[in-house]
């Protein structure tokens, strides 16, 4: 009895250690990815239109895809993609570990961050602002006279501290209600537990959206802080920050240009325009220089299409989100996107 | 009986007569047991309002308002469940991430593991020899078929999921937790002052903080520990962290045992001259893991609840499923209530059972101490 | 090495004694260079990551609000004060749900052996089911079940005074006026007398066998007294009532919210159902020949549950209760599921704002092994108290 007990207890010790792997960090991120055959990229452990699992358990998302496109520029696999779920708490310290290569999850780009933590910021995939939806029978119609209200939000965000800069500044009084995730504080807003819900604007418009009742809500006019949200990697590799921030370049220039997944590697094989060619590799060797194969950008943008077509894909307005393009519209379009030339 | 009936005695017995109709079958059941006295029958009359009031209801909701078919949350029409999500992701809900192809080696796995625990918690199976044996290599199997290798494709840990997650959590931290707790429980009755001092410090410890503390360590602080070149993977940190944690609990069970073993049996152990590690590998530990084992399956019920933890710290587990897909916009807002239900359910069938079979196991050991 | 002190060594290792100190000795050297190994790689893994260590951010601003605080608290308040103000929320909930699970415990284990089939069943079924289902999935259940009360302007209301909506429970706060305070030394003198006065009578009745009623008397001292001053004094108490704003939202008063209500029912329903197992079990412990020794002397059922069974069954009870006490407080933790900001839930912002993960987590453990080791003391005091006396 007891031999087997122990014995079988101190074999089940193999069971995880098996699956132990002890691998590299810090000797550059290019290499290790190279070695280790996929990218370790950090998502949202759920968020709808940013991360989500299809039926069949496939991550997909805006944030997703930006992972996507990574891999296909280093690896030319999409495939090639270990996704480790962070919540807000883990998420940098997973960073910093080196449990992951980078982090595409709904971060928003702060000096703290970017100094005191030791991050780069690889640039900004989406210009959110927090804001507030309310129910259009308060007779409410700006943020300024919530003075009185419960207002829920979700903890162990920036969003607690906006809302508590928000209120010392315009002399509101309000009780906050916390809650843990955005499936319990819509939950929570849809029983009246609250009379505001206040989260970032992007988040706002799709939980309108779910409503069965979406003309009974409104969204507030006032956005009362920036969010640039954007994915990050470790500070102290130049190279790999570069691979990341290029990558990201390439989607947006590439809406630009009107490359798309379909057409992308038609026009690889060389076009009279030499800013495509550039990007596409017939012509320089942009991809040489980040230490990425020639195709690097074909491959990246053949993972999920251009900048417009991840957005229109998870959430722009054909999608559950309705999300419309504002600030994240291209510089020739009314938006602030704009990303540097390749050349 | 005619006119004999009014002589003073008889030389026949009367036959037995049958009791009253109110104290026998239906009735003088419930006359017995429901309305016996008046705080009694008080007592059956707000019980059955109380019935009334839960159950109706709930069968409505649960089964004959519910909607059974749809590919969206929309589909579901009506005040009751939402069932149609149960199709397309009761497959998450079990398997998590796991590759479709592959979920017959967490099947087997789960086959297996029924005999290697039926070798350890029962003790007069046929063939207990080699069994015992098969108990051993169990977890080297389980863990060669959910991770991969010897031929089997590799399966990161990344795609644990679902209720599978929730079992290899649990049964892989009793498991591993076990000759920790052993070691401890030793050394909490131990001579050698600094060792008993050690062992108290570590289980009182690991006893007076919840696991959630020891989760955060877990995801957030125990990379800090390790010198950079090491990353350890994710589920395998947590996993550290639950064994420890299981530990803890598991040497006071064992010093439970330990205490209950007759001091006459120290005794004797020493009088044949056996050593310390002799006397506890042959004599003290083979009774008192015996008698533990009631309370190891109990600490595995409270570890098994405890693992829908994880959720909390970003692992999807079967709470994890659920709340992916309450976060769905093909579902939000329409499935909050029922994927939960149904992870209770889940649970509820495994732990009820568990406790039956311990609380069996109990009453076995106790007739036969006596 | 000489044959010599090879011989030494091994005959070192032979002595028992000797044996028990190296043995220890090498085991603290291990400790201490594991222990070494991890703080050097921590203060390495600090410093590349350029992380700062060390407790002086508590003095830094919040800037976040918290929603419900025992003590004074704003935006504006540091870090430290944010921790007590969530230090003292897990407390509350805990206290609350220690009090209302052993209620509600000793009523189950009591019912649970109760005669009447139905009442026993659903006992039965409610100890089964709560000790089987996770308690985090119970937590969720009631804040649910919260969520489905009357919404804020459809509240259940007693009288103006007392509402219950889905955003909890408001009742009025009392305010204290001058002169309140000869109302509670009415109410000390009342408290010290009843005292006096039953172990008077408990020292009589075991000299002379004469019972005397001790519940009047105290019920005069400890309610009447007081009220007659607090009519004398002219009554110096006055109300603060809830009033709603223009959302609806009470204001005012004392507010229960609905996180709270919902942590303290899922904690002691669900420790109930523990304790009750182990009433029931303590009571059956107690021999029968006592309960039929005590209807032999013609006590009733309730008395002889109450005065002969109980208190013996007590000392089984008591030590695995504690366990359970501190089980209770610390699944206190999974508060930050529904948003009840205990000190787990708070530190989470803290350490989310902060970055100061070590420090943050430390706190949390500390303050949870303060908690047990004050919990445990507490008990061990009061089994001794109760502990058979052997004579």
């Amino acid at each position: 009895m007891k031999m087997k007990l122990i014995t079988g207890a101190v074999a089940a010790a193999g069971l995880m250690a098996i699956s132990a792997t002890a691998n590299t960090a810090h000797a550059g991120t290019l290499d290790d990815v190279r070695a280790a055959g996929e990218l370790k990229c950090g998502i949202n452990t759920g968020l709808p239109g940013f991360a989500f699992t299809d039926d069949s358990g496939n991550w997909q998302g805006f944030d997703v895809a930006f992972c996507k496109a990574l891999a296909a520029a280093v690896l030319g696999d999409t495939s090639k993609i270990k996704y480790v779920s962070l919540t807000g708490k883990n998420r940098f310290p997973a960073l910093t570990s080196g449990e992951i290569d980078v982090l595409s999850r709904n971060t928003t780009w702060t000096f703290s961050r970017d100094v005191d933590l030791g991050f780069t910021f690889v640039g900004v995939n989406y210009y959110d602002g927090q804001g507030f939806i309310g129910r259009t029978k308060l007779g409410v119609k700006s943020a300024k006279e919530l003075d009185g209200a419960s207002i829920c939000i979700q903890t162990g965000t920036t969003t607690e501290l906006n809302l508590a800069d928000f209120a010392r500044d315009n002399k509101i009084e309000y009780e906050p209600v916390p809650i843990e995730t955005n499936a319990e504080a819509r939950a929570a807003y849809e029983a009246e537990r609250c009379d505001v819900y206040t989260t970032d604007a992007s988040g706002l418009a799709a939980t309108k959206a779910t409503f069965d009742d979406p003309e009974n809500h409104m969204v507030f006019p006032e956005i009362v802080s920036k969010e640039p949200l954007g994915p990050l990697v470790r500070q102290g590799d130049d190279q790999w920050a570069d691979i990341a921030r290029w990558t990201l370049n390439v989607l947006i220039n590439a809406e630009e240009l009107g490359i798309t997944r379909a057409n992308a590697a038609e026009l690889a094989k060389g076009t009279d325009n030499p800013a495509i060619n550039r990007i596409l590799g017939s012509e320089g060797s942009m991809g040489e220089m980040l230490g990425l194969s020639k195709d690097w950008a074909v491959n990246a943008i053949s993972a999920e299409g251009n900048y417009a077509e991840i957005f229109d894909k998870y959430v722009g307005p054909d999608t559950p989100l309705g999300l419309a393009r504002g600030l994240n519209a291209l510089y020739k379009d009314g938006g602030i996107l704009y990303a540097p030339p390749i050349r | 009986m005619t006119d004999q009936a009014f002589h003073r005695s008889q030389s026949e017995m009367l036959g037995e007569r049958p009791p009253p109709a109110n104290s026998v079958g239906v009735i003088g059941w419930m006359r017995r047991n429901l309305f016996s006295s008046a705080t009694n029958t008080l007592v059956t009359i707000l019980s059955l309002v109380l019935l009334w009031w839960i159950v109706p209801p709930l069968f409505n909701w649960v089964f004959f308002d519910a909607s059974y078919s749809g590919s969206v949350g929309a589909d579901c029409v009506g005040h009751g469940a939402c069932w149609a999500w149960l199709d397309q992701r009761i497959d998450q809900f079990l398997y998590g991430f796991y590759p479709p192809e592959s979920y017959w080696r967490v099947n087997l796995s789960v086959i297996l593991l029924v005999p290697a625990l039926a070798f350890v918690l029962f003790d007069r199976l046929p063939g207990a020899k080699y069994g015992r044996w098969y108990s051993l290599a169990y977890p080297f199997i389980a863990a060669i078929l959910l991770v991969g290798g010897f031929g089997l494709e590799g399966v990161t840990t990344d795609k644990f999921g679902g209720f599978m997650l929730n079992l290899v959590a649990g049964v892989a931290g009793i498991a591993l937790s076990l000759p920790i707790g052993i070691l401890l429980a030793l050394g909490r009755r131990s001579k050698l002052p600094l060792i008993r001092w050690l062992s108290v410090g570590f289980i009182e410890f690991i006893r007076g903080v919840p696991l959630i503390t020891l989760l955060f360590v877990a995801v957030i602080i125990l990379q800090l520990f390790l010198p950079s070149e090491v990353s350890l993977d994710q589920l395998l940190r947590v996993m550290i962290m639950i064994t420890l944690f299981a530990s803890g609990y598991m040497a006071e069970v064992i010093r439970g045992g330990l205490q209950a073993i007759p001091k006459g049996q120290y005794e004797a152990a020493e009088a044949m001259g056996l050593r310390y590690w002799q006397s506890m590998r042959l004599i003290i530990l083979p009774q008192a893991l015996k008698i533990s084992i009631p309370g190891i399956v109990n600490t595995f019920i409270g570890l098994f609840k405890d693992t829908t933890l994880l959720i909390i710290i970003g692992l999807f587990d079967i709470l994890g499923q659920a709340r992916l897909l309450q976060t769905n916009q093909d579902w939000i807002g329409k499935v909050d209530h029922e994927t939960f239900l149904l992870a209770a359910l889940f649970f509820f069938v495994i732990c009820f059972s568990m406790s039956r079979y311990s609380l069996k196991l109990e009453k076995r050991l106790d007739t036969t101490r006596r | 090495m000489t044959a010599g002190s090879m011989g030494d060594i091994s005959r070192l290792w032979r002595d028992e004694r000797s044996r028990g100190v190296i043995f220890q000795l090498m085991l603290v050297l291990g400790l201490a260079l594991f222990i070494a190994f991890i703080v050097s790689n921590t203060i390495a893994n600090l410093q590349s990551a350029n992380l700062a260590s060390g407790y002086k951010f508590l003095k830094d601003t919040a800037s976040f609000d918290i929603n419900q605080r025992l003590i004074e608290y704003s935006s504006t308040s540091t870090y430290r004060r944010a921790l007590v103000v969530g230090g003292l929320n897990t407390i509350l909930v805990a206290a609350l749900g220690i009090a209302m699970a052993t209620l509600l415990g000793f009523v189950a284990g009591v019912l649970r052996l109760s005669p009447n089939f139905l009442i026993n069943r659903i006992v039965g079924i409610y100890i089964e089911v709560t000790r089987n289902v996770p308690v985090l999935l119970q937590i969720i259940f009631w804040w649910v079940i919260l969520l489905a009360l009357p919404k804020v302007r459809e509240s259940l209301k007693i009288g103006d005074t007392i509402f219950l909506n889905n955003s909890g429970i408001s009742t009025p706060a009392p305010v204290f006026l001058e002169g309140f305070s000869f109302v509670l030394i009415a109410l000390a003198v009342g408290l010290l007398g009843t005292f006096v006065i039953a172990r008077w009578s408990r020292s009589r009745q075991a000299a002379t066998g004469q019972t005397f009623s001790v519940g009047w008397t105290s019920l005069t001292l400890i309610v009447g007294l007081p009220l007659v001053t607090f009519f004398a004094a002219g009554q110096p108490l006055d109300w603060n009532v809830p009033v709603a704003n223009r959302f609806g939202r009470l204001r005012g008063g004392v507010s229960i919210t609905p996180e709270l209500i919902a942590l303290w029912l899922a904690l002691s329903v669900y420790t109930g159902a523990f304790i009750a197992e182990i009433v029931r079990a303590g009571i059956q412990s107690v021999s029968k020949g006592q309960t039929e020794a005590a209807s032999a002397l013609g006590l009733p059922r309730g008395l002889t549950m109450r005065k002969i069974v109980l208190p013996q069954a007590l000392r089984v009870i008591i030590p695995p209760l504690t366990s359970q006490y501190l089980n209770l407080t610390k699944n206190s933790s999974l508060a930050v599921a529904i948003g009840y900001q205990d000190i787990v839930s708070i530190g989470d912002t803290v350490l989310n704002q902060s970055g100061q993960a070590l420090e943050v987590i430390s706190i949390f453990m500390g303050f949870y092994l303060t908690l047990s080791i004050v919990t445990s003391l507490f008990m061990n005091w009061y089994n001794k108290r109760i502990a058979l006396v052997e004579r």
